[in-house]
């Protein structure tokens, strides 16, 4: 895997960012700080998995294995996404 | 009726506050401990507003912890659902107290900072000692692991150490900074002369943050907010009225922002005569500036009229006696010229505390 974040970092939302499921608008949102985001499901999907128990290996093989996706545009997807959580202050490695 | 769904509710839940400060957000006419809505009815309120789409429940005063019921709010808060966020003081809340609510459910805490120089800061917030009392809660929080957002009023009287205070949030460990210029109304336009800095104050302050930015973001998130007498556009004031926040006063009026009690003729309702829903979607006053039909020239033409909203109503009301014309803030409003003037203005070194006991301030010219 050619990213840069190491495949055994182990990604989790930060204290006090989660996510919610909004029924009044139906969709699920990241509350933080100050922050609603209305992530893409895609992006979901991976969030949900951010929990501090998988490393970044472990969640890019189960969503690969989940979804059928290859595995390298994966990886990219979810270190642009994480990366961009952790200049914003939600995702901790 | 509307489409729209509110995003944030403001829960002043008491105006008690062990603080001072000259700029504070509450109204001139502080409601008093008898007036306030008891656990219950804030519980209702808080279901209400998660059926009604409220996802975000700012917990604020007053002192928020001046309530002996705190920590049940904010269970029942979180319960219902909302992401709970605490807007304090500090002063007088152990770390005791900080634990229950953290297990109560606590999502997030905001602690007002005055200034980094003891002295001054104690002067601002009126109270001796409470810049000691305020670091020892941002150690409290940090220790406990909750998110600390570290708030900032800038003024005349901190203005030249915005850096310094950026610097001391990053050291405590604070998540993110809230920077935001004093807001000249209420209490703050009171004290007008004497906390609007200069307009080279400003300008070196933009200028100091900007420097900061670069040496310590992402380490701390900066939220800038530039005062709106120094610019030649208004402020997207809550982001349109009655679009994305609610406000519950500590006597159950709820308003479309935390100064609307301050524009003359209009019609607030209460939780104890209706519900959220009715208040949001019916309710005279967030229907009065809901939207962009009620604008005048120059808003009615304006291409800006989708981004700034037209300004701040009850800026636009103090200074021109109508709540419909345009922010003076705008540089298109016929008051923008006595707005710069009072920027240009002698300043004082009087400062007029925000204490129930106070005596009223004068209304605006």
């Amino acid at each position: 895997m050619t990213t840069s974040i190491a495949p055994d970092a182990r990604p989790r939302l930060s204290r006090g960012v989660r996510l919610h499921e909004d029924r009044v608008r139906g969709r699920t949102v990241l509350l933080a700080p100050e922050h609603v985001v209305a992530p893409n499901p895609s992006a979901i999907e991976i969030l949900r998995r951010c929990t501090g128990a998988l490393t970044f290996s472990a969640i890019v093989d189960d969503l690969a294995q989940t979804h059928g996706v290859p595995r390298e545009r994966l990886a990219l997807d979810a270190e642009k996404l994480i990366k961009d959580l952790i200049n914003r202050r939600m995702v901790d490695l | 009726m509307t489409d729209l769904l509110p995003l944030g509710l403001l829960a002043e839940l008491t105006h008690r506050c062990p603080l001072a400060c000259p700029y504070c957000s509450n109204p001139v006419e502080l409601d008093r401990r008898s007036d306030e809505l008891d656990t219950a009815t804030w519980l209702r309120i808080f279901d209400e507003a998660a059926e009604l789409g409220v996802l975000q429940l700012h917990l604020s005063g007053g002192e928020p912890t001046a309530r002996a019921d705190i920590v049940e709010l904010t269970r029942g808060a979180a319960q219902a659902g909302l992401y709970t966020n605490l807007i304090t003081s500090g002063v007088g809340l152990s770390k005791q107290r900080l634990e229950a609510l953290a297990e109560a459910g606590l999502d997030h805490v905001q602690l007002s900072w005055q200034d980094t120089d003891p002295a001054s800061a104690d002067k601002i917030a009126g109270l001796d000692g409470a810049h000691r009392w305020k670091h020892e809660t941002a150690r409290a929080v940090v220790e406990l692991g909750l998110p600390l957002t570290i708030n900032v009023v800038i003024h005349r009287l901190n203005i030249a150490r915005v850096a310094d205070m950026i610097v001391a949030a990053y050291r405590a460990g604070a998540r993110r900074i809230e920077v935001a210029h004093t807001q000249y109304y209420g209490w703050g336009l009171a004290n007008r002369a004497a906390l609007l800095p200069t307009e080279d104050q400003v300008e070196a302050a933009h200028a100091a943050v900007a420097n900061i930015r670069k040496e310590l973001e992402p380490g701390i998130l900066i939220d800038y907010v530039a005062p709106d007498h120094f610019s030649r556009y208004p402020k997207p004031c809550m982001n349109g009225w009655g679009r994305q926040s609610l406000n519950v006063t500590p006597r159950g009026r709820v308003l479309p922002c935390h100064a609307a009690e301050s524009i003359r003729g209009l019609i607030f309702w209460t939780v104890h005569e209706h519900s959220l829903r009715e208040i949001w979607n019916d309710s005279p006053a967030f229907i009065a500036f809901r939207g962009t039909e009620w604008m005048k020239e120059p808003c009615r033409s304006c291409p800006r009229k989708e981004i700034d909203f037209g300004g701040c109503r009850c800026q636009a009301f103090a200074w021109t006696g109508d709540a419909a014309s345009a922010d003076p803030a705008c540089e298109l409003s016929p008051y923008h010229a006595a707005l710069r003037e009072a920027v240009a203005a002698p300043r004082t070194d009087e400062i007029i505390y925000r204490r129930f006991s106070s005596p009223k301030p004068a209304p605006q010219e």
